[in-house]
Protein backbone atom coordinates (compact mmCIF):
# COMPACT_ATOMS: atom_id res chain seq x y z
CA UNK A 1 0.00 0.00 0.00
CA UNK A 2 1.27 3.85 -0.62
CA UNK A 3 0.94 6.40 1.21
CA UNK A 4 -2.79 7.35 1.53
CA UNK A 5 -1.90 11.36 -0.05
CA UNK A 6 -4.35 12.67 -2.31
CA UNK A 7 -3.64 12.69 -6.28
CA UNK A 8 -4.27 16.36 -7.65
CA UNK A 9 -6.79 16.46 -9.98
CA UNK A 10 -6.88 15.89 -13.67
CA UNK A 11 -8.33 18.72 -15.40
CA UNK A 12 -11.62 17.69 -17.46
CA UNK A 13 -15.22 18.16 -18.05
CA UNK A 14 -15.90 17.57 -14.06
CA UNK A 15 -19.12 19.87 -14.46
CA UNK A 16 -22.30 20.20 -16.00
CA UNK A 17 -24.42 22.99 -15.34
CA UNK A 18 -28.24 22.91 -16.60
CA UNK A 19 -29.57 26.13 -17.12
CA UNK A 20 -32.63 25.15 -17.78
CA UNK A 21 -35.13 28.34 -18.18
CA UNK A 22 -34.64 31.87 -18.16
CA UNK A 23 -37.66 32.23 -16.70
CA UNK A 24 -37.66 33.34 -13.13
CA UNK A 25 -40.35 35.19 -10.23
CA UNK A 26 -37.31 37.07 -8.85
CA UNK A 27 -36.22 40.29 -10.72
CA UNK A 28 -32.55 40.46 -8.99
CA UNK A 29 -30.64 43.97 -10.57
CA UNK A 30 -27.30 41.50 -9.82
CA UNK A 31 -28.13 38.77 -12.09
CA UNK A 32 -25.28 37.11 -14.69
CA UNK A 33 -27.89 36.63 -17.18
CA UNK A 34 -27.77 37.91 -20.57
CA UNK A 35 -29.85 41.43 -20.20
CA UNK A 36 -31.19 40.04 -23.38
CA UNK A 37 -32.48 36.26 -22.46
CA UNK A 38 -35.43 37.09 -23.76
CA UNK A 39 -34.02 36.67 -27.83
CA UNK A 40 -33.52 33.21 -26.60
CA UNK A 41 -34.86 30.14 -28.82
CA UNK A 42 -36.98 27.59 -27.30
CA UNK A 43 -36.19 25.60 -24.34
CA UNK A 44 -34.53 22.41 -24.45
CA UNK A 45 -36.85 19.38 -24.21
CA UNK A 46 -37.03 16.85 -21.46
CA UNK A 47 -35.10 14.25 -23.83
CA UNK A 48 -32.69 17.11 -25.01
CA UNK A 49 -31.60 17.55 -21.82
CA UNK A 50 -31.71 13.36 -21.25
CA UNK A 51 -29.28 13.43 -23.83
CA UNK A 52 -26.95 15.75 -22.70
CA UNK A 53 -26.81 14.68 -19.17
CA UNK A 54 -25.78 11.08 -20.25
CA UNK A 55 -23.12 12.37 -23.01
CA UNK A 56 -21.68 14.61 -20.24
CA UNK A 57 -21.59 11.56 -17.60
CA UNK A 58 -20.21 9.52 -20.63
CA UNK A 59 -17.00 12.01 -21.19
CA UNK A 60 -16.58 11.59 -16.98
CA UNK A 61 -18.51 14.34 -15.77
CA UNK A 62 -19.71 13.73 -12.30
CA UNK A 63 -21.26 17.27 -10.96
CA UNK A 64 -24.32 18.33 -12.43
CA UNK A 65 -26.35 21.17 -11.41
CA UNK A 66 -29.26 22.84 -12.17
CA UNK A 67 -30.36 26.31 -12.54
CA UNK A 68 -31.71 28.92 -14.48
CA UNK A 69 -33.73 31.43 -14.30
CA UNK A 70 -35.24 29.61 -11.68
CA UNK A 71 -35.05 25.63 -12.56
CA UNK A 72 -38.91 24.90 -10.31
CA UNK A 73 -40.37 26.45 -12.62
CA UNK A 74 -40.07 23.74 -15.17
CA UNK A 75 -42.28 20.61 -13.85
CA UNK A 76 -39.54 18.30 -15.33
CA UNK A 77 -36.27 18.81 -13.41
CA UNK A 78 -37.68 15.62 -11.14
CA UNK A 79 -36.99 13.23 -14.35
CA UNK A 80 -33.11 15.32 -15.06
CA UNK A 81 -32.73 14.58 -11.60
CA UNK A 82 -33.20 11.05 -11.42
CA UNK A 83 -31.20 10.57 -14.65
CA UNK A 84 -28.37 11.99 -13.56
CA UNK A 85 -28.28 10.34 -10.12
CA UNK A 86 -28.97 6.88 -11.76
CA UNK A 87 -25.82 7.51 -13.96
CA UNK A 88 -23.86 8.41 -10.94
CA UNK A 89 -23.73 12.36 -10.86
CA UNK A 90 -23.71 14.17 -7.56
CA UNK A 91 -27.21 15.93 -8.39
CA UNK A 92 -26.94 20.11 -6.97
CA UNK A 93 -29.89 22.35 -7.45
CA UNK A 94 -29.86 26.02 -7.09
CA UNK A 95 -32.68 27.49 -6.15
CA UNK A 96 -34.20 30.72 -4.30
CA UNK A 97 -36.60 28.86 -3.39
CA UNK A 98 -39.51 30.00 -4.78
CA UNK A 99 -41.96 26.82 -5.96
CA UNK A 100 -40.30 24.33 -3.57
CA UNK A 101 -43.05 22.78 -1.99
CA UNK A 102 -43.26 20.12 0.02
CA UNK A 103 -44.62 17.57 -2.82
CA UNK A 104 -42.05 18.64 -5.31
CA UNK A 105 -39.14 18.52 -2.71
CA UNK A 106 -40.33 14.67 -1.71
CA UNK A 107 -40.11 14.10 -5.41
CA UNK A 108 -36.61 15.55 -5.82
CA UNK A 109 -35.62 13.59 -3.05
CA UNK A 110 -37.07 10.38 -4.11
CA UNK A 111 -34.88 11.07 -7.68
CA UNK A 112 -31.91 11.21 -5.61
CA UNK A 113 -31.34 14.93 -5.63
CA UNK A 114 -28.34 15.27 -3.34
CA UNK A 115 -28.08 18.80 -2.86
CA UNK A 116 -29.46 21.92 -2.77
CA UNK A 117 -28.08 25.32 -2.92
CA UNK A 118 -30.51 27.88 -1.71
CA UNK A 119 -29.84 31.63 -2.37
CA UNK A 120 -30.79 34.62 -1.01
CA UNK A 121 -32.19 37.40 -3.11
CA UNK A 122 -32.82 40.81 -2.47
CA UNK A 123 -32.58 44.15 -4.28
CA UNK A 124 -36.13 43.19 -5.61
CA UNK A 125 -38.30 45.42 -7.36
CA UNK A 126 -40.29 44.39 -3.91
CA UNK A 127 -37.86 44.95 -1.43
CA UNK A 128 -34.01 46.07 -1.90
CA UNK A 129 -33.54 45.04 1.12
CA UNK A 130 -33.00 41.84 2.63
CA UNK A 131 -33.47 42.93 6.19
CA UNK A 132 -36.58 44.70 5.91
CA UNK A 133 -38.01 42.15 3.45
CA UNK A 134 -39.27 39.53 5.61
CA UNK A 135 -41.84 37.87 3.31
CA UNK A 136 -38.45 36.76 1.43
CA UNK A 137 -37.02 35.79 4.47
CA UNK A 138 -40.07 33.75 6.06
CA UNK A 139 -39.78 32.01 2.64
CA UNK A 140 -35.97 31.47 3.14
CA UNK A 141 -36.82 29.98 6.77
CA UNK A 142 -39.44 27.36 5.13
CA UNK A 143 -38.15 26.07 2.40
CA UNK A 144 -34.80 25.40 4.75
CA UNK A 145 -36.42 23.75 7.52
CA UNK A 146 -38.04 21.92 4.78
CA UNK A 147 -35.19 21.00 3.09
CA UNK A 148 -33.38 20.20 6.96
CA UNK A 149 -36.26 18.01 7.46
CA UNK A 150 -35.46 16.25 4.54
CA UNK A 151 -32.14 15.28 5.53
CA UNK A 152 -30.29 17.67 2.67
CA UNK A 153 -27.46 20.40 4.86
CA UNK A 154 -28.47 23.71 4.49
CA UNK A 155 -26.48 25.75 1.94
CA UNK A 156 -26.95 29.18 1.11
CA UNK A 157 -25.91 31.89 -1.15
CA UNK A 158 -26.10 35.51 -0.69
CA UNK A 159 -24.66 37.66 -3.16
CA UNK A 160 -23.49 41.09 -1.53
CA UNK A 161 -23.54 44.44 -3.37
CA UNK A 162 -23.26 48.08 -2.27
CA UNK A 163 -26.81 47.96 -0.59
CA UNK A 164 -26.66 44.82 1.91
CA UNK A 165 -23.31 44.54 2.42
CA UNK A 166 -23.55 46.81 5.46
CA UNK A 167 -25.89 44.26 6.51
CA UNK A 168 -23.60 41.32 6.73
CA UNK A 169 -23.48 40.53 10.41
CA UNK A 170 -27.67 40.49 10.50
CA UNK A 171 -27.04 38.11 7.21
CA UNK A 172 -25.32 35.70 9.19
CA UNK A 173 -26.86 35.78 12.19
CA UNK A 174 -29.77 35.03 9.79
CA UNK A 175 -28.01 32.12 8.46
CA UNK A 176 -27.07 30.72 11.80
CA UNK A 177 -30.78 31.13 12.73
CA UNK A 178 -31.94 29.06 9.96
CA UNK A 179 -28.91 26.56 10.83
CA UNK A 180 -27.12 26.57 7.82
CA UNK A 181 -23.83 24.27 7.32
CA UNK A 182 -22.43 26.66 4.35
CA UNK A 183 -22.95 30.06 3.76
CA UNK A 184 -20.96 31.21 0.80
CA UNK A 185 -20.45 35.26 0.11
CA UNK A 186 -20.40 35.98 -3.24
CA UNK A 187 -19.32 39.93 -3.78
CA UNK A 188 -21.53 40.36 -7.07
CA UNK A 189 -19.49 39.54 -10.37
CA UNK A 190 -20.43 42.24 -12.87
CA UNK A 191 -22.13 40.44 -15.79
CA UNK A 192 -25.10 40.66 -17.53
CA UNK A 193 -27.53 42.71 -15.51
CA UNK A 194 -24.76 42.81 -13.10
CA UNK A 195 -22.74 45.36 -15.45
CA UNK A 196 -25.39 47.20 -16.32
CA UNK A 197 -25.94 47.89 -12.60
CA UNK A 198 -22.52 47.99 -11.65
CA UNK A 199 -22.38 51.44 -10.87
CA UNK A 200 -25.03 51.07 -8.58
CA UNK A 201 -24.19 47.54 -6.87
CA UNK A 202 -20.15 48.48 -6.31
CA UNK A 203 -19.22 48.61 -2.05
CA UNK A 204 -16.59 51.26 -1.26
CA UNK A 205 -13.62 50.23 -0.38
CA UNK A 206 -14.89 50.40 3.05
CA UNK A 207 -17.70 48.78 3.16
CA UNK A 208 -15.76 45.57 1.86
CA UNK A 209 -12.91 45.79 4.56
CA UNK A 210 -15.78 45.81 6.86
CA UNK A 211 -17.28 43.23 5.49
CA UNK A 212 -14.48 40.85 6.04
CA UNK A 213 -13.51 42.10 9.28
CA UNK A 214 -17.35 40.78 10.13
CA UNK A 215 -17.42 37.36 8.12
CA UNK A 216 -13.92 36.78 10.29
CA UNK A 217 -15.41 37.90 13.50
CA UNK A 218 -18.14 35.08 13.06
CA UNK A 219 -15.54 32.80 11.22
CA UNK A 220 -13.53 32.54 14.79
CA UNK A 221 -17.36 32.20 16.46
CA UNK A 222 -18.85 29.37 14.53
CA UNK A 223 -15.58 27.48 13.63
CA UNK A 224 -16.66 23.76 11.91
CA UNK A 225 -20.46 24.39 13.05
CA UNK A 226 -21.18 26.27 9.65
CA UNK A 227 -18.44 27.36 7.04
CA UNK A 228 -18.27 30.58 5.40
CA UNK A 229 -17.03 31.13 1.76
CA UNK A 230 -16.52 34.89 0.97
CA UNK A 231 -15.19 34.81 -2.48
CA UNK A 232 -13.65 38.27 -3.23
CA UNK A 233 -14.56 41.04 -5.56
CA UNK A 234 -12.44 40.88 -8.98
CA UNK A 235 -11.99 44.40 -9.12
CA UNK A 236 -11.08 45.20 -5.68
CA UNK A 237 -8.84 42.44 -5.18
CA UNK A 238 -6.61 43.08 -8.20
CA UNK A 239 -6.22 39.49 -8.34
CA UNK A 240 -7.53 37.94 -12.26
CA UNK A 241 -9.45 35.00 -11.83
CA UNK A 242 -9.34 31.92 -14.22
CA UNK A 243 -12.43 31.55 -16.13
CA UNK A 244 -14.09 28.66 -14.29
CA UNK A 245 -10.94 26.88 -13.47
CA UNK A 246 -9.82 27.21 -17.38
CA UNK A 247 -11.93 28.09 -20.66
CA UNK A 248 -12.85 24.56 -21.31
CA UNK A 249 -11.24 22.45 -18.73
CA UNK A 250 -13.79 21.35 -16.06
CA UNK A 251 -16.93 23.13 -16.64
CA UNK A 252 -19.59 22.87 -19.34
CA UNK A 253 -22.60 24.90 -19.06
CA UNK A 254 -25.71 24.44 -21.57
CA UNK A 255 -28.10 27.26 -22.10
CA UNK A 256 -32.02 27.31 -21.73
CA UNK A 257 -32.29 27.16 -25.44
CA UNK A 258 -29.53 24.79 -26.26
CA UNK A 259 -26.09 26.47 -26.34
CA UNK A 260 -22.86 24.58 -24.59
CA UNK A 261 -20.42 27.05 -23.46
CA UNK A 262 -17.36 26.79 -21.45
CA UNK A 263 -18.58 29.31 -18.63
CA UNK A 264 -21.97 30.56 -17.86
CA UNK A 265 -21.83 33.99 -18.72
CA UNK A 266 -19.77 33.34 -22.60
CA UNK A 267 -22.89 33.93 -24.16
CA UNK A 268 -22.04 37.73 -24.37
CA UNK A 269 -19.12 36.92 -26.19
CA UNK A 270 -18.90 37.95 -30.32
CA UNK A 271 -17.75 36.35 -33.02
CA UNK A 272 -17.67 33.09 -31.49
CA UNK A 273 -20.22 29.68 -32.55
CA UNK A 274 -21.76 28.50 -29.81
CA UNK A 275 -22.55 24.70 -30.37
CA UNK A 276 -26.17 23.63 -30.21
CA UNK A 277 -26.10 20.73 -28.47
CA UNK A 278 -28.79 19.50 -30.76
CA UNK A 279 -26.62 19.30 -33.33
CA UNK A 280 -23.51 18.20 -31.85
CA UNK A 281 -22.59 15.58 -29.37
CA UNK A 282 -21.02 16.98 -26.49
CA UNK A 283 -17.57 14.80 -26.52
CA UNK A 284 -17.18 16.74 -29.89
CA UNK A 285 -18.27 20.11 -28.20
CA UNK A 286 -15.85 19.25 -25.21
CA UNK A 287 -12.99 18.36 -27.95
CA UNK A 288 -12.96 19.60 -31.39
CA UNK A 289 -15.83 22.50 -30.82
CA UNK A 290 -13.54 25.85 -32.39
CA UNK A 291 -15.47 27.36 -29.11
CA UNK A 292 -14.29 25.20 -26.56
CA UNK A 293 -10.72 25.33 -28.15
CA UNK A 294 -10.70 29.43 -28.39
CA UNK A 295 -9.40 30.04 -25.05
CA UNK A 296 -8.26 26.87 -24.07
CA UNK A 297 -4.89 26.64 -22.08
CA UNK A 298 -2.12 29.81 -22.69
CA UNK A 299 -1.39 29.83 -26.27
CA UNK A 300 -3.81 32.54 -26.83
CA UNK A 301 -2.48 34.58 -24.06
CA UNK A 302 -1.80 37.87 -25.30
CA UNK A 303 1.54 39.51 -24.99
CA UNK A 304 1.45 40.94 -21.24
CA UNK A 305 0.51 37.63 -19.93
CA UNK A 306 2.84 35.29 -22.01
CA UNK A 307 5.84 37.02 -20.62
CA UNK A 308 3.97 36.45 -16.83
CA UNK A 309 5.00 33.93 -14.43
CA UNK A 310 1.18 33.61 -13.39
CA UNK A 311 -0.19 32.71 -16.90
CA UNK A 312 -0.63 29.03 -15.71
CA UNK A 313 -2.12 30.24 -12.45
CA UNK A 314 -4.88 32.49 -13.94
CA UNK A 315 -4.48 32.18 -18.04
CA UNK A 316 -5.16 35.66 -17.87
CA UNK A 317 -8.42 36.02 -16.53
CA UNK A 318 -12.21 35.84 -17.48
CA UNK A 319 -13.08 36.78 -20.92
CA UNK A 320 -16.39 38.18 -20.61
CA UNK A 321 -14.86 40.87 -18.19
CA UNK A 322 -12.25 41.18 -20.71
CA UNK A 323 -14.49 41.78 -23.46
CA UNK A 324 -16.84 44.09 -21.53
CA UNK A 325 -14.56 46.03 -20.40
CA UNK A 326 -11.94 46.09 -23.65
CA UNK A 327 -14.33 45.01 -26.27
CA UNK A 328 -11.46 42.65 -26.95
CA UNK A 329 -12.46 39.05 -25.69
CA UNK A 330 -9.04 37.76 -25.95
CA UNK A 331 -7.28 41.08 -24.00
CA UNK A 332 -5.94 40.49 -20.95
CA UNK A 333 -8.59 40.93 -17.94
CA UNK A 334 -8.61 44.51 -16.95
CA UNK A 335 -8.66 43.30 -12.93
CA UNK A 336 -5.09 42.72 -13.57
CA UNK A 337 -2.82 45.73 -12.70
CA UNK A 338 -0.27 44.90 -15.37
CA UNK A 339 -3.74 45.32 -17.90
CA UNK A 340 -2.89 48.42 -20.15
CA UNK A 341 -6.66 48.90 -19.81
CA UNK A 342 -6.74 48.47 -16.14
CA UNK A 343 -7.28 52.50 -15.79
CA UNK A 344 -10.56 51.39 -16.25
CA UNK A 345 -10.62 49.80 -13.20
CA UNK A 346 -9.48 52.14 -11.10
CA UNK A 347 -12.27 54.67 -12.84
CA UNK A 348 -14.72 52.17 -11.96
CA UNK A 349 -13.51 51.71 -8.07
CA UNK A 350 -13.01 55.45 -7.81
CA UNK A 351 -16.85 55.75 -8.92
CA UNK A 352 -17.66 54.00 -6.14
CA UNK A 353 -15.97 56.44 -3.66
CA UNK A 354 -17.98 59.63 -5.21
CA UNK A 355 -21.11 60.01 -2.64
CA UNK A 356 -24.33 61.01 -4.26
CA UNK A 357 -23.54 59.10 -7.68
CA UNK A 358 -25.47 55.77 -7.88
CA UNK A 359 -28.09 55.80 -10.16
CA UNK A 360 -31.53 53.51 -9.77
CA UNK A 361 -31.10 50.01 -10.34
CA UNK A 362 -32.15 48.55 -13.45
CA UNK A 363 -33.98 44.99 -12.46
CA UNK A 364 -34.38 42.19 -14.06
CA UNK A 365 -37.32 41.34 -15.89
CA UNK A 366 -38.45 40.76 -19.84
CA UNK A 367 -39.47 43.89 -20.22
CA UNK A 368 -36.86 45.88 -19.49
CA UNK A 369 -34.61 43.15 -21.68
CA UNK A 370 -36.67 43.88 -24.63
CA UNK A 371 -36.35 48.00 -24.03
CA UNK A 372 -32.85 47.52 -23.55
CA UNK A 373 -31.75 44.89 -26.11
CA UNK A 374 -28.55 44.24 -25.29
CA UNK A 375 -26.24 41.90 -23.59
CA UNK A 376 -25.06 43.55 -21.10
CA UNK B 1 -4.09 10.59 17.62
CA UNK B 2 -7.78 9.14 16.74
CA UNK B 3 -8.60 6.90 19.10
CA UNK B 4 -8.02 2.96 17.95
CA UNK B 5 -11.89 2.30 19.46
CA UNK B 6 -13.59 5.37 17.36
CA UNK B 7 -15.50 4.58 14.25
CA UNK B 8 -15.47 7.08 11.42
CA UNK B 9 -17.96 7.32 8.74
CA UNK B 10 -18.12 9.13 6.03
CA UNK B 11 -20.03 12.66 6.45
CA UNK B 12 -23.55 12.98 5.00
CA UNK B 13 -22.18 15.96 3.32
CA UNK B 14 -19.99 13.73 0.76
CA UNK B 15 -20.44 10.73 -1.40
CA UNK B 16 -18.00 8.22 -2.04
CA UNK B 17 -18.16 6.06 -4.77
CA UNK B 18 -15.46 5.06 -7.75
CA UNK B 19 -15.44 6.84 -11.08
CA UNK B 20 -14.94 4.88 -13.85
CA UNK B 21 -13.80 7.85 -15.93
CA UNK B 22 -11.22 8.59 -13.17
CA UNK B 23 -10.03 5.16 -12.34
CA UNK B 24 -10.04 5.90 -8.72
CA UNK B 25 -12.08 6.22 -5.73
CA UNK B 26 -13.47 9.64 -5.34
CA UNK B 27 -15.49 12.24 -2.59
CA UNK B 28 -18.35 14.18 -3.87
CA UNK B 29 -19.72 17.19 -2.34
CA UNK B 30 -21.68 20.11 -3.06
CA UNK B 31 -20.22 21.67 -6.04
CA UNK B 32 -16.88 19.82 -6.12
CA UNK B 33 -14.64 16.53 -6.11
CA UNK B 34 -12.04 15.05 -4.47
CA UNK B 35 -9.47 12.41 -6.41
CA UNK B 36 -8.57 9.85 -3.92
CA UNK B 37 -5.19 7.38 -4.53
CA UNK B 38 -5.61 4.45 -3.96
CA UNK B 39 -4.95 3.89 -0.34
CA UNK B 40 -6.98 7.20 0.68
CA UNK B 41 -10.13 5.07 -1.06
CA UNK B 42 -9.46 1.67 0.70
CA UNK B 43 -9.23 3.50 4.39
CA UNK B 44 -12.53 5.64 3.13
CA UNK B 45 -14.21 2.65 1.87
CA UNK B 46 -13.95 1.15 5.06
CA UNK B 47 -15.18 4.09 7.19
CA UNK B 48 -19.21 2.86 7.63
CA UNK B 49 -19.89 4.22 10.85
CA UNK B 50 -19.11 0.85 12.86
CA UNK B 51 -15.75 -0.65 12.23
CA UNK B 52 -13.40 0.91 14.51
CA UNK B 53 -10.10 2.56 13.46
CA UNK B 54 -8.10 -0.92 14.80
CA UNK B 55 -10.15 -3.22 12.95
CA UNK B 56 -9.39 -0.56 9.94
CA UNK B 57 -6.16 -1.07 10.56
CA UNK B 58 -6.13 -4.79 10.70
CA UNK B 59 -8.27 -5.58 8.05
CA UNK B 60 -5.77 -3.16 5.24
CA UNK B 61 -3.04 -4.89 6.88
CA UNK B 62 -4.66 -8.57 6.07
CA UNK B 63 -5.95 -7.28 2.69
CA UNK B 64 -2.35 -5.91 1.66
CA UNK B 65 -0.27 -8.46 3.11
CA UNK B 66 1.51 -5.38 4.75
CA UNK B 67 2.28 -4.61 8.83
CA UNK B 68 2.45 -1.01 10.72
CA UNK B 69 -0.10 0.44 8.88
CA UNK B 70 -1.61 2.47 11.75
CA UNK B 71 0.55 5.35 11.47
CA UNK B 72 -0.44 6.28 7.97
CA UNK B 73 -3.63 5.79 8.78
CA UNK B 74 -4.28 7.62 11.45
CA UNK B 75 -2.14 10.29 9.56
CA UNK B 76 -4.67 10.59 7.01
CA UNK B 77 -7.78 9.94 9.44
CA UNK B 78 -6.71 13.50 11.06
CA UNK B 79 -6.46 14.90 7.53
CA UNK B 80 -9.88 13.42 6.73
CA UNK B 81 -11.29 15.20 9.86
CA UNK B 82 -9.91 18.26 9.49
CA UNK B 83 -11.53 18.42 6.23
CA UNK B 84 -14.62 17.59 7.27
CA UNK B 85 -14.83 14.38 5.30
CA UNK B 86 -15.52 11.61 8.03
CA UNK B 87 -17.84 12.13 11.33
CA UNK B 88 -17.06 9.47 14.24
CA UNK B 89 -19.92 7.33 16.04
CA UNK B 90 -20.65 6.62 19.76
CA UNK B 91 -18.36 4.55 21.12
S1 LIG C 1 -30.09 36.07 -9.93
FE1 LIG C 1 -32.22 36.50 -9.34
S2 LIG C 1 -33.22 37.10 -11.25
FE2 LIG C 1 -31.30 36.09 -11.84
S3 LIG C 1 -31.89 33.97 -12.15
FE3 LIG C 1 -31.20 34.14 -10.03
S4 LIG C 1 -33.05 34.51 -8.83
FE4 LIG C 1 -33.57 34.93 -10.98
S1 LIG D 1 -0.44 39.78 -16.81
FE1 LIG D 1 -1.85 38.17 -17.42
S2 LIG D 1 -0.96 36.30 -16.58
FE2 LIG D 1 0.01 38.01 -15.51
S3 LIG D 1 -1.19 38.31 -13.66
FE3 LIG D 1 -2.02 39.68 -15.22
S4 LIG D 1 -3.67 38.51 -16.18
FE4 LIG D 1 -2.41 37.04 -15.05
Amino acid sequence: MNAPLLIPQRPGPLWLLAEVTYRCPLHCAFCYNPVDFTQAGPELSTDDWLKVIRQARELGAAQFGISGGEPLLRDDIEILVAEARQLGFYTNLITSGVGLTEARLAALKAAGLDHIQLSFQDATREANDLITNTRTFDLKRKVAAMTKAAGYPTVINCVLHRSNIDHLDRIIEMAVEIGAEYLELANTQYHGWAFLNRQSLMPTEAQLAEAEAVTERWRQRLGKTMRILFVTPDYQSKKPKKCMNGWGEVFLSVTPDGLALPCHTARMLPGLEFPDVREHDIDWIWHESPLFNRFRGTAWLPETCQSCDEKDNDHGGCRCQAFMLTGDAGATDPVCPKSPDHALIDAALAEAERPGTVKPLVFRDPKNAVKLGRAF
Amino acid sequence: MTSSLARPRINRLFRFQWEPAQQAHVLLYPEGMVKLNQSAGEILKRCDGSTSVAEIVADLESAFNASNLAADVDAFLIMADAQNWITWSET
